[in-house]
């Protein structure tokens, strides 16, 4: 780290265009090069000998780099804060590092991780006197611990007026860059061994259907720095865009950019723009005098929801791959349960015992665990669940007992709000699950099932308050009266459930026939009748309504689900019709839009009724379209 | 809309109350969709005839017989019914407002997109579409059910009406989100 002289930052204009120094082959590169010194990325310090370095040494929680300044001099004080000082102009915020604790998490997260496999390796490796699988585990721990230290030296990222940049990589180097007006949410995350040290991941979404690459995540900043960015990716187009102490005063001028260009206008929605609130929810509050600070709470855990944990299919999947993985270590280990001391006990009972009673004694111990298992995982998740709408106008959920996560949706980005209902919920437990549909939502990460949702299920009056909260609305959008569909969908939907269904009696009758034992034919029977309440009960689930802003409809029986999408959020439609629905008289209509799954499904509506919708919804494309 | 209306009773045959889009598709789209069809029954019937040579006749001649016939004729309906059945179904028509596109035949689909929302347009050529002077021209939203594609356009129609909606999109600001 010599601090050299200034001669090799060429009088660049702080944009795409590279005017000086050695240009290399990508072109932001350009200007990213100059403005940073050789310890910070050895591979831009091997083209520019004796880059210039402002000091950054010591500068471990936010090394920051003074930005290129557009006169081509170095910046006047080597900056080891967080705010470089005395760069004003138009140039590019610094490229900031990630935090040194970083050094401890990742090895330590890699590890942890390769635990198992570790741990395996060494007790059934060391044990023959195998030493190979010692080393191999040496081997593993050095080098995600190398690993580690050569991300950590290599990442950089910032944010600049129009995007965020995210470099990383030493030999497989990736250079991430998401446009700022695309970013829908911000999702904060802090595995426990992350809270630990006090940082958090921040997982920044953009939306695009493109799915994993459109988003970045920053693996792991300070949590305090995490909040700071969270609030600057969101803030609204035309406010302030920093609000923070610790932003750099003056080296953005994002708001006057983002209010003229492009940003600004991504957050008005063309189209309908005659329905009185339709865009109007977010943007009452930005014309409005400074907002009160405080987060408005929607709702907060309550812990009467647990009697719900035991109802949902999700969590009961989870198990069954908690189950399965953990099966599946000890079949690594080479273990098998039949060898452990005890087993011959615990078969010899059972052995002693009814065939039907240790099948029961099983069947009680799985459903313990199952239960047991679906209340832990339900306390994991939402441990401390909190749902606010922030003064910037973003919705947030935060929640995790162990890994704790912040979800921030830009209200701008909601399109409407669901109520989901899966079966054993809604009929045992009367319960529903409030849900947001907002664009950059779908493919957001595994978390498939729980993309969107606004909280842990509850009571079903009170998911759809929480919903029509959400949504702003002042009767609550999802809970009201619904126009049931034509009797055609009811028969419908028993010949959908009855049809396949009826394979399964055929199938054991012709097993019957050739001399096989009777009781499958029975269960087939049995199944086909369950078929007939299933399809019942999904012909009742079937309606829609349409109001002044949003357009409810609900369908499904084994998760059934009310959405309610704002007009203005319909981006086009589709319509099918299969040789049945032909003769039938019904078509599924489909209102596309850009935020959830992509759709929300109206299904088996009369073709006249399709056509009155679709026209109501969006009458300059429709209308002319009408026979 | 009132929100509780009488349950509706629309006639059964009753087709959906929008007219037809304008256009037709080029008829040499005809063409393309029976080259299209070609390869995997004939592949399917080669590996047939493969299996004619080599098993023993006694119980496979019987089923193969069978299997052989009922691809001979998917092969006929695909080459010689399902090819002007569509071009009889498939539609399009660009107004001033939107985007709309008629297609499918056993299952039909219409796709309205309302021209603000149009977020991009491209045309595409395949081999076999570039052999026919044909190109489909693919209208995409911002949602995750994927794009209108307009299929079977003639090529310098394609261009045409991709150049035109291209500017026409472009007079719309936003992300069309």
């Amino acid at each position: 780290m010599t601090a050299g002289g200034p001669d090799d930052r060429g009088p660049h204009g702080g944009g795409d265009t590279a005017t000086g120094g050695v240009p290399p082959p990508w072109s932001r590169a350009a200007a990213v090069g100059h403005g940073e010194p050789a310890a910070d990325d050895p591979h831009h310090g091997s083209g520019q000998g004796g880059a210039p370095s402002s000091g950054a040494s010591g500068a471990d929680t936010s090394p920051s780099m003074p930005p290129p300044s557009g006169t081509g001099g170095p910046a006047p004080d080597g900056s080891a804060s967080n705010t470089p000082t005395g760069t004003t102009g138009p140039d590019e915020p610094p490229w900031r590092r990630l935090p040194a604790l970083m050094l401890v998490v990742a090895p330590a997260t890699a590890l942890l991780k390769l635990a198992p496999a570790l741990i395996v390796l060494l007790l059934f490796g060391a044990g023959r006197g195998n030493d190979v699988q010692l080393w191999i585990a040496a081997g593993i721990a050095v080098l995600a611990v190398g690993a580690g230290v050569v991300r950590w030296r290599t990442t950089r990222y910032r944010i600049t007026d129009e995007r965020v940049e995210l470099h990383s990589g030493l030999l497989n180097r990736q250079r991430r860059s998401v446009p700022r007006d695309r970013i829908r949410t911000v999702d904060l995350t802090a595995p426990l061994l992350h809270r630990l040290v006090g940082v958090s991941v921040v997982k920044v979404g953009s939306g695009q259907s493109a799915g994993k690459e459109s988003g970045l995540d920053l693996d792991a900043v300070t949590t305090a720095e995490a909040e700071r960015l969270r609030r600057e990716l969101l803030s609204r187009p035309g406010a302030p865009a920093r609000t923070g102490a610790d932003a750099p005063a003056g080296a953005h001028p994002s708001a006057g950019a983002d209010a003229t260009g492009g940003p600004g206008a991504a957050g008005t929605i063309p189209g309908t723009g005659t329905i009185p609130e339709s865009g109007a929810g977010p943007a009452v509050p930005a014309g409005a005098a400074p907002e009160p600070e405080a987060a408005e709470e929607i709702d907060r855990i309550d812990w009467s929801s647990l009697r719900f944990a035991p109802l949902t299919v999700s969590s009961l999947a989870a198990i069954g791959a908690a189950a399965g993985a953990g099966w599946n270590l000890l079949r690594e280990a080479d273990v098998d349960p039949r060898n452990l001391p005890g087993a011959d006990v615990v078969t010899g009972g059972l052995s002693a015992v009814p065939i039907w009673a240790s099948v029961l004694v099983g069947v009680l111990l799985l459903l313990v665990v199952m239960v047991a298992g679906s209340i832990v995982l339900f306390v994991e998740r939402w441990w401390g669940f909190l749902l606010t709408r922030e003064p910037d106008g973003t919705l947030r959920v935060r929640r995790g007992l162990l890994t704790r996560r912040s979800l921030s949706v830009s209200e701008q980005r909601l399109r409407g709000v669901t109520v989901t209902e899966p079966l054993l919920v809604r009929v045992i437990g009367r319960g529903a699950q409030a849900g947001a549909l907002t664009v950059g939502l779908a493919g957001a990460d595994g978390e498939q099932s729980h993309a969107g949702a606004l909280g842990p299920p509850v009571a079903r009056a009170q998911a759809h308050r929480i919903a029509a909260t959400a949504a702003r609305t002042g009767t609550e959008v999802t809970a009201g009266p619904l126009r049931p569909h034509p009797p055609r969908a009811r028969t419908r939907r028993l010949v959908r459930a009855i049809g396949p269904a009826l394979v399964l009696p055929v199938a054991a009758g012709v097993l019957v026939h050739v001399g096989g034992p009777v009781w499958p034919l029975f269960l087939a029977v049995l199944l086909v009748l369950l078929a007939v309440p299933l399809a019942l009960d999904r012909y009742r689930a079937l309606g829609h309504r349409l109001d002044e802003r949003y357009l409810v409809a609900r369908g499904g029986s084994l998760v059934r689900t009310t959405s309610a999408l704002r007009r203005d959020g319909v981006i086009g439609w589709r319509i099918r019709q299969s040789l049945f629905q032909r003769r039938a008289g019904v078509v599924a209509l489909e209102a596309t839009t850009a935020a959830g799954s992509g759709a929300v499904e109206v299904l088996d509506l009369s073709p006249a009724d399709a056509a009155a919708l679709m026209a109501e919804v969006t009458p300059e494309a429709v209308t002319g379209l009408r026979a | 809309m009132t929100a509780t209306g009488p349950v509706t009773t629309g006639d059964a045959s009753l087709p959906l109350p929008l007219r037809p889009p304008a256009h037709q598709v080029d008829p040499r789209a005809i063409w393309w969709w029976r080259l299209r069809a070609l390869p995997f029954p004939i592949v399917l019937l080669v590996a047939q005839g493969v299996g004619w040579y080599f098993l023993p006749p006694r119980p496979w001649h019987g089923l193969l017989i069978a299997t052989i016939t009922l691809t001979v004729l998917w092969l006929l309906v695909e080459v010689l019914v399902v090819p002007s059945l569509r071009f009889r179904l498939h539609r399009w028509e660009v107004t001033d407002e939107a985007v709309y596109h008629r297609s499918g035949w056993l299952v039909r689909e219409w796709r309205i997109a309302p021209i603000p929302r149009v977020q991009t347009v491209d045309t595409e050529h395949g081999p076999l579409q570039q052999a026919l002077r044909l190109a489909t021209v693919t209208v995409t939203t911002a949602s995750a059910r994927g794009p209108v594609r307009i299929a079977g356009l003639d090529a310098d129609q394609a261009r045409e009406l991709a150049r035109r909606l291209t500017e026409t999109t472009g007079r719309h600001p936003g992300d069309a989100t």
